[in-house]
This record gives C-alpha cells, sequence and structure tokens, in this order.
C-alpha cells in the first residue's frame, strides 16, 4: 500500500470544507444505514447470528493453521491451485506469473479490496497486460486514475456529474447522459472484456475450508462472468477469510449483506470451487488461489489487534462513523478507511499511518454498535494509540503523561497544580498568547474557564 | 434491585472539579433528595482516561490504583460523567494486569457508577422532586448511551421533572465532537461534528441544551459561545437539582 495522503489531519481538514463531498457521502451511507436498520430488525435472530459469527470467527483464528491446511488440501483435490504469499511483492509476482504463464493479454477483474490493497492493477499493466475492472464503482475508479473511498461503494465520493464527464471522454455517451445510458454504456463495453478475457480475477468474500469453495457475494453479475467466461479464475484473498463449514454460510450471507447494502440477500452469490470438471458446460480450464498474508500473520500473533481479522469487510462501521462522514476515505491515505481501516491500515503495514489514523476516531463507539462481528474497534484504536505515544515524536507527550501520571497521584501535587493552573489561565488571559493544544481548541470553539474555586476547595476536607 | 448501597462516595472527577464545581454540588443534592448522603474522598483526582486515551496505559493504570486506593472502601462510587465511569467499567479490568489488582479493580468498576444510572437502575427512583419549567433537549454522551447504555435512565429522570418540556433531538445518538484528545489533534472535524450538534438543538427550539459529561458540556459550550447561540447548556444534574 503506498501512502497517498498528506496526512489524516490535513486531508480530512480539506474534505470537511467540501460541502459536495459530504452531500455525495451521506446520500449514500444515510440509506445504506436506513435499509441495513431495517433489514436487521426483522430478523429476530439478528443478535444471536452475530454472537454466533463472532464464535465462529474466534474458533476458526484459534486453529487458523488448521483450516488453512484442510482449505488447500480440499482446493486441490477439486483440481485447483493454491499459492501461499508472505506479502505483497510475493502475490502480485505469482498473479503476474500466472498470467504470462497462460499467455494473457487482457485480465478482467471484479471488485477486491485485496488486490487494492497489493495494487495488483499496476504490476500487470507493467507486464503488458491489459487490465478491465468490471465492477461498475471500480470502473470508474480504473477510468479516472482514483482510488476507492469506501469499502463497498468506491465511489461514494464522486457526483453522478463526474461520471457522465468521465464516460463522455472515455465511452463517447453525451455529457448529460442520464444514469440508465452511462450504465448502458459501461455494460456494453464490459461485455465485450468479458469476452476477450483470458484471465479473471476475483477477491473471495469467504474461503470454506470444507469443500475448498471461494464465495463471491455481489450484486451486478461482473463477478460471475469473470469468474465462468475466461480459461483461467484466479482468486486472491487474505488469510483471514477461511470460514470451516459450507453450512457456517447460513450465518455469515445474513450478517454481511444486510450489514452492506441492507438487502436481504445480495443479487448474486456464487460458490466455486475449483475449476470447470468434465462434464461441466461452463466454467475456467484452471483455477488458482492466493493466499495473501501481507501482515496479517503479524496482525494474528499481535494479542491486541487479532480481533480485526475478523471483519468482513461489511463497511457498516464506516456507514456510522461521524469522522468518515465528514473526511471522506481519501483521507485515511489507505484502501481500507473508516474505524477499521483505521485499525487495520497500521496493523497490515506494520505502523503506517500509525501517528495519525487511531487518533482519527472520537472514540464515540458507534462502529462497534454496528459491527456485525461486535469488533472492538475503539479498544483497538486505543491500544494503537499506546504504540503511537512510543514513537520518537511524541517525547514531549511522554514526559507530560508521567508528570501528569505522578501529580494525579498525590492529592497534594494536585491542588498546588490546581492553584498554578489558574495562575497560570490569568497570565495567558492578558497575554492573548496560546500554547497547544489549548490554540487548537480555541480554533474550532471559546476556551473554557477554570471555575474561580475548584470544588475539592469548596467541601470540607 | 440490589440492596441500597450503605457506604457511597461521589467521585467529582478532575473535568467537574476544575470547570464545573456546581455540577458536584448539584449531583450530591440529587442525591441527598433520594435519601443518599455521599462522602466525597478528599484523596481523589481524576480517572486516567486522558492518559490512555492519549496512549498512556502504564501511566493510566497507576491511576487506576489510585483510584482503588481513593474508593475501595465504598459500596457505591457515583460520577456525574459517562465518560469517567465507562473508563473505570470497560478499560480498568483491561488495565490491572496482575492478579492481585484486577479482582478488586473488577469489584469496584462493578460498583461504580453514573449518577443517572445509581439513581434509576441501583435505587429504582424515576423523579426526585425537581421543578424545572423550560423547554430542554437532551444531548446523551457517546459513552453514557453506547458506553454505558445508561441514556435511557437519564431521559426517564429528565420526564420526571416537573414542567419541563423535552423537545428530542433528530439524531441524540451523534458524538458531539469532543473526544477528548481529539478535538484537538483534528480540531476542524471535531468543529464539524459540533456546529451539526448545534444546530440539531437550535432546531428543537429548546431554550436549555442538557448533557451528561463535562466534556460534552466543555465542547457544546465552546461551541455556543463561539457562535454566540442563545442557548443554554447545562449538566443533568443541575437541572434535577432544582427546588
Amino acid at each position: 500500500m503506498r501512502p497517498t495522503s498528506a496526512g489524516f489531519k490535513d486531508a480530512s481538514a480539506r474534505a470537511v470544507h467540501d460541502p459536495a463531498l459530504r452531500e455525495a457521502i451521506v446520500r449514500v451511507t444515510g440509506s445504506l444505514g436506513v435499509r441495513r436498520a431495517q433489514v436487521t430488525a426483522e430478523l429476530p435472530h439478528f443478535d444471536a447470528l452475530r454472537d454466533r459469527a463472532k464464535r465462529i470467527k474466534e474458533h476458526t483464528l484459534a486453529h487458523l493453521d488448521r483450516y488453512l491446511e484442510q482449505l488447500e488440501e480440499a482446493v486441490r483435490s477439486r483440481g485447483g491451485h493454491v499459492h501461499w504469499c508472505r506479502d505483497g511483492e510475493e502475490a502480485v509476482g505469482c498473479v503476474v506469473r500466472i498470467c504470462r504463464e497462460v499467455g494473457a493479454r487482457v485480465v478482467a477483474k471484479s471488485k477486491s479490496m485485496v488486490t487494492e490493497e497489493l495494487e495488483l492493477n499496476r504490476a500487470l499493466v507493467q507486464a503488458g497486460m491489459e487490465v478491465v475492472e468490471t465492477d461498475l464503482g471500480e470502473f470508474v475508479v480504473q477510468l479516472s486514475g482514483d482510488r476507492p473511498s469506501h469499502l463497498i461503494a468506491p465511489i461514494i465520493h464522486k457526483r453522478r456529474e463526474d461520471v457522465a464527464e468521465l464516460f463522455s471522454r472515455h465511452l463517447g455517451t453525451p455529457p448529460d447522459a442520464p444514469v440508465q445510458v452511462l450504465t448502458a454504456a459501461a455494460r456494453a463495453h464490459l461485455r465485450r472484456a468479458f469476452l476477450r478475457a483470458d484471465v479473471g480475477i476475483t477477491g473471495a468474500n469467504f474461503l470454506v475450508a470444507q469443500t475448498g469453495s471461494v464465495v463471491l457475494v455481489e450484486n451486478e453479475g461482473n463477478a460471475r462472468m469473470v469468474t465462468t467466461r475466461p480459461r483461467v479464475h484466479v482468486a486472491v484473498a487474505g488469510l483471514e477469510k477461511v470460514i470451516p463449514r459450507l453450512a457456517d454460510l447460513a450465518v455469515f450471507l445474513p450478517l454481511l449483506v444486510r450489514s452492506a447494502t441492507g438487502q436481504r440477500l445480495s443479487v448474486y452469490v456464487s460458490l466455486l470451487s475449483g475449476p470447470r470438471r468434465p462434464r461441466e458446460l461452463d466454467g475456467p480450464d484452471a483455477f488458482h488461489l492466493v493466499l495473501v498474508d501481507n501482515g496479517r500473520t503479524r496482525t494474528w500473533l499481535d494479542p491486541d489487534l487479532r480481533e480485526a481479522l475478523q471483519c468482513i469487510r461489511c463497511s457498516a462501521c464506516l456507514n456510522v462513523c461521524p469522522v468518515y462522514e465528514r473526511a471522506g476515505g481519501h483521507a485515511y491515505g489507505s484502501v481500507y478507511s473508516g474505524p477499521i481501516g483505521a485499525v487495520v491500515t497500521p496493523a497490515l503495514a506494520g505502523g503506517r499511518g500509525l501517528l495519525d489514523l487511531p487518533f482519527a476516531s472520537s472514540l464515540c463507539g458507534a462502529c462497534r454498535d454496528v459491527c456485525p462481528l461486535r469488533i472492538d474497534i475503539p479498544r483497538m484504536l486505543v491500544a494503537l494509540r499506546a504504540r503511537a505515544s512510543a514513537a520518537p515524536q511524541a517525547r514531549w507527550e511522554r514526559r507530560l503523561a508521567r508528570l501528569a501520571a505522578w501529580v494525579l497521584q498525590h492529592p497534594t501535587a494536585y491542588r498546588w497544580a490546581s492553584a498554578l493552573g489558574r495562575l497560570g489561565e490569568r497570565g495567558l488571559r492578558r497575554s492573548r498568547w496560546l500554547p497547544e493544544p489549548l490554540r487548537a481548541w480555541a480554533q474550532a470553539r471559546e476556551l473554557p474557564r477554570l471555575s474561580s474555586k475548584p470544588f475539592h476547595r469548596r467541601v470540607r476536607p | 434491585m440490589a440492596d441500597r448501597p450503605a457506604r457511597v462516595a461521589l467521585f467529582t472527577t478532575c473535568l467537574v472539579d476544575q470547570f464545573y464545581p456546581q455540577v458536584a454540588e448539584a449531583t450530591l443534592r440529587v442525591l441527598d433528595r433520594v435519601g443518599v448522603r455521599a462522602d466525597v474522598p478528599g484523596g481523589q483526582t481524576c480517572c486516567g482516561q486522558p492518559l490512555l486515551n492519549d496512549g498512556f496505559p502504564k501511566e493510566a493504570a497507576a491511576l487506576a490504583r489510585h483510584f482503588l486506593r481513593t474508593f475501595e472502601p465504598y459500596d457505591a462510587v457515583v460520577a456525574p460523567s459517562g465518560s469517567c465511569v465507562a473508563t473505570v467499567r470497560e478499560f480498568y479490568p483491561h488495565l490491572a494486569q496482575e492478579a492481585r489488582w484486577r479482582e478488586r479493580i473488577r469489584s469496584l468498576a462493578h460498583r461504580t457508577y453514573e449518577v443517572s444510572e445509581f439513581v434509576v437502575r441501583v435505587l429504582g427512583v424515576e423523579r426526585v422532586q425537581a421543578r424545572f419549567p423550560h423547554r430542554v433537549t437532551f444531548h446523551p454522551s457517546c459513552h453514557l448511551l453506547r458506553g454505558l447504555r445508561a441514556a435511557e435512565c437519564a431521559r426517564r429522570l429528565l420526564l420526571g421533572v416537573e414542567d419541563l418540556e423535552l423537545v428530542d433531538l433528530a439524531h441524540p445518538e451523534a458524538c458531539c465532537g469532543f473526544g477528548g484528545v481529539f478535538s484537538v489533534k483534528f480540531p476542524e472535524v471535531s468543529r464539524a461534528l459540533l456546529e451539526d450538534k448545534l444546530a440539531d438543538a437550535q432546531a428543537t427550539g429548546a431554550q436549555l441544551l442538557v448533557s451528561t459529561d463535562a466534556g460534552c458540556l466543555m465542547q457544546l459550550e465552546g461551541g455556543l459561545a463561539r457562535h454566540r447561540i442563545p442557548l443554554r447548556c447545562v449538566h443533568l444534574v443541575e437541572v434535577l437539582g432544582q427546588p
């Protein structure tokens, strides 16, 4: 993952002054949130499903080695290939090699966050291949040389007019074309890509260890095209996507779909188990599963952060996050944005974004409340903050924190500090100069006034 | 409902001590009205949440032990802050790594309450004999709402106040943007949250904005003053402590 933002602080401050961005975000997160609330409320056992899913994920992660080996065995027994990749470089190299070996010239992709994380497209293009993103949102991202800003709505930051303008340049539609014309143009364009593609690349929403199946959840049907028409199907997935049994989908599918888009079921759910078998009519000649670590084992080994691997990327936490709503996804400088992105980004990349992302939250807890896996995101953000405070840049903060802790453990010192604070406040009011962080506070609102007589001096000693 | 705790302590919290002493006084008044005489242990300071949230768990753990030393003799600890109580209840048990502290801290955490939660859930009282003839709106702090899941207690106590007209916010669940260190690390985003909250409060036509945490009060008051909005901001207990 390459850093693209000048840090969360600057990027979010700019985004706050972009009312069109906010409007575009709220239009989507608002309706997703309303629909999510409706379809989760109508399932009386939704909370029981959440608890069940949590237990399955905990169990799977506790025995991750066993389930991954079972998965590998199951994929192999159905004629597929499994590739284990330690990091992004290995994974990208692996996919490029597979494509080269089959002489691929055109590669069609369906939406996948892990390939965004790996920046796979860049490598494929450098290797001389034509890559076509076939999810409508990702197609727009690709055409405009942009980056996704939401886990499931990659162009949430774009307005219809932006897409119309883009398509008029690339696909020849009228500059003021209505949505139906735009989608029809994309459809015609993408259909040709499906037919021309030699290799189809997908991610995976789930990997079933029992059957070796890749489960793809989508609404546009493009993932199904990508996995059936081309000669070769390559599924790229993080290690944490494995679930033990096919029956577990009865728990995870409703959780994912209802939390993500607020649908009862997505338009398409594909379960793909290996390449086309002798008497089958369609499907690829070869199937490859590329299992990506890229920081996941490190996260797994980390007792504070392992819970982050339970995430099923539904984006419900983004849709309720007041900070994401104002800052937008790009401010996070990572393909993983929002509350879970603020955890996953430093976790996977071994500390990138550590100094600002864990702080990009008021810890209001809306993310934890809405998470179908009840992932305690605020707890992990606080744990990451402790690591940020150990960085060399935080030398003065560390000294101040130690001093504050000492004062607060000694009531007499606290009383003295309290009296000194009042003197200091008087001095500051006269000088009109403010030290940080008071200046940052006063930038957005008036400073509070210390009470002339604190409560501890008003009660009997 | 458990037995009425015999020995009750007020945990003032550092922000209330320094900025809102009238809130501590009102808390004592409210408790008195429901028949609880609370002690104010002299050694108390701060729960350590600012340190914890700024990334200093070791220092925060030292304050957890200080909290334990100060409040352990009591059957119940009551604070006018959902946020500080959430820190004690949610984070203290994680902070105490050593077994000899863990059990004692966990036990104390379980008997530490936010004031409205204490009155409604522990004492089983929903009316505190207050009269307040004003139209008010109510911003529950995030930690009272989602941390302690006790915002309903505060709201019920407000509804029990004579002559008080409660107009709900359109988005009571939205954060006011304080978030401690967040408010000074990202003042722009914090302000955006604050301004939406203030607009929501203004739209209710209320004369008073009632909240439950000193952090929210500082943020909301600071915003009201900056934008010269003619709306007053008070802590819940200041309303409940009215004659």
